[in-house]
């Protein structure tokens, strides 16, 4: 053997051994990447890489794959939380209340009434935020969904923001204070100024984004220029913004003259988002903006250098740095770039549906987007829908209170299981039996069924 | 007290899914032997021994114990059962003692549940004595160096009365002295009694401490083979075919010398001097090894070059530039290619994919980026040409890195500095961890870059891989050179110089032996073996 040839053509059966490993292969990637929602968390404390032997599981089915995707347990953990949602508001129900008195006397008295009340609120849940039958004429009938899409906007482009720090290992906790700063210059261009249409609304938006980054970037530069952590910087942030911003709307800059509520004049209708589907809708272009910021983020992360390099630091920033990619340089970016997303939803908030600025301008969105981002598995098309999904909850919810009596804050209820479940995948994967880990016990005479079955559990 | 135990693995089948990870494999366990389970990295070693000890349930197949068969559910049946087992990532708490680690899991109490250390303490102490371990039970596990943790592994496995002790790849992890007191360990275990299943690859180890050797390749067991076997039948019973263990490489033609080292010195955070006043050379066409033990110097030297430490004085110059004081981008825009000593931690991304890893350090580059944006094709289209060049085992490069064996995540880091044209390579520990095939592979891949009339710099603390690539091997000992010296050094006198002994003293006195007698040499050899 003078001359060795190289070691693919020897023994001439290299196909079988490169095909050897893939079901298990492809199942620990799985695992692996629903154990770290996508990349968004960090792995489990002996990752796969060190594992000397593959992880058992079955057969590699189709449904199997999707079943054990990352996607699957978002859905999965919605259903759940919608499921312990109905039972929560079966409880409050009064008929359930009264059929359970004489529940050994006829049980299903009992269940029916459990099943008529989760059902009609949810039912009452779909009418508010999707569709509603009883709308006089078409228009009316969308009007819920319409409604959706409006809450669901400046979900969506703070979603994200924090989605896309994520990516890069940045736990943003700071889209909050981002929506704030990014709504007090947006709205301080909006009514201060005063510009030709398009141009000022340009500027508005232009001023918003980079309100947004510039807080954002802050929280980035600090990180990496003293290695503080971007949770503590981005919480403590969002308080400066906060307060902030109280105090500018006692100024005389920002006060609406001859009103002593902190509130700010009303926005030039030359800054204002225009209503995509004419004025019966609150529908703003802002709508349209957020699909194209889904579409960038996407493109950014997938197939620029600049997204390879947020990726790359945030799955390894040792390996990232040996490879020549300029750590530091990638946090301050991805943050001013989250900034920036998040102070879309600024723009969307003063210059979209609030048309003036409040110390209520953010709402809750800041940190409703985490969970957005968080339900989305820090996909840009993900949070996409998961921002939808939480916008139809909360466009519901009145509507729910309102027929049939189910407070809000059960919305809230199911929002936070939702968090919950998808904070922990393999309870979602025990609970519906789909546990590629699972070891079944040992017994000799069945370990050949085993085999053959096992792969199922 | 000493129970034999006589173990027995029969038919046992394991697969995952499609994959059969092992295939009717049958192994007996002496009481009293050194058993070693000789395989591929991948050959299904571990995955039998998870079995075996009550991690993974056997497909088929059963394990005896004194004869009788028994089924454990999990580690602690294995345990009870007289079994132990050391794994090659260790279980221990950091921050605990050495004492706490051992009693973890079964912790002795006194009334009212407060912890009852002292038994576990004294059993620590008598295990140690016993066997020279030299452990100190009150020590932090986290201020111990590896192969002493590795001890307290081994220990913990004894204080639950083990009969059967499982090394999974121990080796991998440890320094070739730490290597050395492992077997004299073993080798003692076994004459109290203790019987050890020894996973490895490496064959040296293997002939050195086995009793046995059972070969696994593709999860089959394709025979036993005694110790006494010389190593190329080993070898090539375990890849499959015939390996040449000896690189047969032309003598090196340095040309001009293109990468200069000047008084380098690199400051740790500590204010220690970790590499020290470091000159040397290397020319085109030529492999300079850096030999020495590991912690000397080696990781910081290789780090300062790419611009990685801060506190870095002297001078880097290659083809005549500076290289110090510029960014890591820069100097690998420079033409310098590097393979870093830790492949998963340094070298790769595991979440990434085969195809994104490949370019991990060209991904702003043409073809693969115009502007800032990536063209995908081109990416897989890459990865698709290196997987074939350099035969890294994946039926896709859209695979995660992390799915790979450590073999294979080396020939893609090795791929990927190897496919650009370089001005200098530098390799850390290019094989660590990497099967007998693989090493022969990317032996053979290092010497031809350096035909090409790249400068190559190989650090390694593997003396036989030193000796094998070196044209001149340098010698780090706390981060000062102690020398360079010409490739077909002795052993004995690199030993010592990795000791801190500089060259003159010895290569004097082997000149004058040379010339004088030959008996004089041999005592001089002798003398170096006690280093």
């Amino acid at each position: 053997m003078s001359e060795k040839q190289p070691p693919q053509h020897a023994e001439g059966e290299p196909a079988g051994r490169a095909q050897q490993p893939t079901p298990a292969a492809e199942e620990t990637a799985a695992i692996v990447s629903v154990d770290t929602a996508g990349g968004a968390m960090e792995p489990s404390a002996v990752p796969a890489t060190a594992q000397s032997g593959q992880l058992p599981g079955g057969p590699d089915t189709l449904l199997r794959k999707i079943f054990t995707g990352s996607g699957m347990v978002s859905v999965l953990a919605v259903l759940l939380a919608l499921i312990i949602g109905g039972l929560l508001i079966a409880s409050t129900d009064k008929q359930v209340a009264t059929t359970a008195t004489y529940f050994f006397a006829r049980p299903t008295d009992f269940l029916a009434a459990v099943w008529n009340a989760a059902t009609r609120s949810y039912i009452a849940l779909f009418q508010g935020s999707v569709f509603n039958p009883r709308g006089n004429g078409l228009a009316a009938q969308f009007a819920p969904f319409m409604e959706t899409l409006t809450i669901a906007t400046p979900l969506i482009t703070a979603g994200l923001g924090v989605a896309l720090a994520f990516r890069a290992g940045l736990f943003n906790i700071g889209a909050q204070g981002q929506i704030i700063v990014a709504g007090i210059l947006a709205a301080w261009v909006g009514f201060a100024l005063d510009l030709p249409m398009g141009l000022h609304l340009l500027l508005v938006l232009v001023a918003g984004i980079i309100g947004g980054a510039f807080w954002g970037g802050l929280v980035g530069v600090l990180k990496a220029r003293t290695g503080a952590h971007e949770v503590i910087l981005t919480i403590m942030f969002n308080y400066i913004a906060l307060y902030f911003l109280r105090y500018l709307l006692n100024t005389p800059a920002f006060q609406r003259p001859g009103e002593s509520n902190p509130i700010s004049p009303i926005l030039d209708p030359t800054a204002v988002y225009p209503q995509i589907f004419g004025s019966q809708y609150r529908l703003h272009l802002g709508f349209l903006l957020a699909i194209a910021a889904t579409v960038l983020v996407w493109w950014l992360l997938n197939r620029s250098t600049v997204g390879f390099e947020f990726r790359a630091v945030g799955a390894n920033p040792k390996a990232a740095q040996t490879a020549g990619i300029n750590v530091s340089r990638s946090t301050i970016l991805v943050m001013a770039l989250a900034g920036g997303l998040a102070g879309m939803s600024g723009v969307a908030q003063v210059a979209g549906t609030e048309k003036v600025l409040t110390d209520g301008v953010a709402a809750t969105y800041g940190f409703d987007a985490i969970t957005v981002a968080l339900l989305g598995r820090s996909s840009p098309w993900g949070t996409f829908a998961a921002g939808l999904l939480f916008g139809a909850f909360r466009a519901g919810a009145v509507q729910m209170q309102i027929q049939t009596g189910t407070p809000i804050d059960i919305v809230l209820v199911v929002q936070s299981l939702i968090v919950l479940f998808i904070a922990a995948p393999p309870l979602v994967r025990a609970i519906f039996g789909l546990n590629p880990r699972r070891r079944k016990p040992a017994r000799p005479a069945k370990s050949r069924e085993a085999a053959t079955t096992g792969g199922a559990a | 007290m000493v129970r034999v135990l006589k173990l027995e693995l029969r038919g046992i089948t394991k697969r995952f899914g499609t994959l059969l990870a092992n295939d009717h494999i049958d192994v007996v366990v002496e009481p009293g032997q050194i058993h070693c389970l000789l395989g591929e990295n991948g050959a299904g070693k571990s995955t039998l021994m998870n079995v075996l000890y009550g991690l993974y349930e056997p497909s088929e197949g059963e394990i005896l114990v004194d004869g009788k068969p028994v089924s454990f559910r999990g580690p602690g049946d294995a345990m009870e059962a007289g079994i132990g087992m050391v794994h090659q990532h260790f279980m221990l708490v950091p921050v605990f003692t050495v004492a706490e680690n051992v009693a973890l899991g079964a912790e002795p109490t006194k009334a009212a549940g407060f912890l009852n250390l002292d038994e576990t303490r004294r059993r620590i102490k008598e295990i140690s004595d016993q066997y020279g371990f030299d452990v100190d039970p009150d020590a932090l596990v986290e201020d111990l160096p590896v192969g002493v943790q590795q001890r307290v592994e081994i220990i913990k496995a004894l204080v639950r009365d083990a009969q059967v002790l499982i090394l999974d790849e121990p080796t991998a992890v440890l320094t070739p002295q730490e290597t050395d007191e492992l077997l004299d360990i073993m080798r003692q275990l076994k004459s109290g009694g203790t019987s050890i299943v020894f996973i490895s690859h490496k064959l040296r180890e293997v002939k050195a401490v086995s009793d046995t050797i059972t070969v696994i390749r593709r999860g089959k067991v394709v025979g036993t083979a005694e110790p006494a076997a010389s190593t190329t039948e080993l070898a090539s019973m375990m890849v499959g075919r015939a390996v040449s263990l000896t690189l047969d490489k032309a003598p090196a033609q340095p040309k001009e010398k293109t990468f200069e080292v000047r008084n380098l010195t690199v400051i740790a955070p500590n204010g220690q001097h970790v590499v020290d006043g470091l000159s040397f050379d290397i020319a085109r066409g030529e492999i300079l090894a850096v030999a020495g033990v590991q912690g000397n110097g080696q990781t910081e030297l290789t780090e300062a070059i790419l611009g990685l430490q801060e506190r870095v004085h002297g001078s880097i110059l290659l083809d005549g530039q500076e290289l110090l004081g510029r960014s890591v981008k820069e100097v690998l825009n420079a033409g310098v290619g590097f393979v870093p000593e830790d492949r998963s931690v340094d070298g790769l991304i595991g979440t990434f994919s085969i195809a994104e890893n490949l370019i991990l350090d060209r991904y702003d580059q043409a073809p693969f980026a115009r502007g800032i944006s990536m063209s995908p094709a081109r990416v897989l289209e890459n990865a698709k040409s290196r997987i074939e060049e350099f035969d890294v085992r994946t039926p896709s490069g859209a695979l995660a890195a992390g799915t790979l064996s450590g073999g294979n995540q080396q020939k893609v880091v090795m791929a990927r500095e190897l496919s650009r044209p370089l001005r200098l390579f530098i390799a850390s520990q290019p094989t660590r961890g990497v099967d007998v095939g693989s090493i022969e592979f990317l032996h053979k891949r290092i010497v031809a870059e350096r035909d090409q009339g790249t400068p190559v710099m190989i650090i390694s603390t593997e003396l036989d891989e030193v000796m094998e690539l070196a044209d001149r091997i340098a010698v780090l000992y706390k981060g000062k050179l102690v020398g360079v010296v010409p490739a077909g050094t002795s052993r004995d006198v690199l030993g010592l110089m990795m000791a801190g002994i500089p060259p003159e003293e010895h290569v004097h006195t082997t000149q004058a032996a040379e010339a004088a007698d030959t008996t004089t040499s041999t005592s001089d050899a002798e003398g170096g073996d006690h280093v």
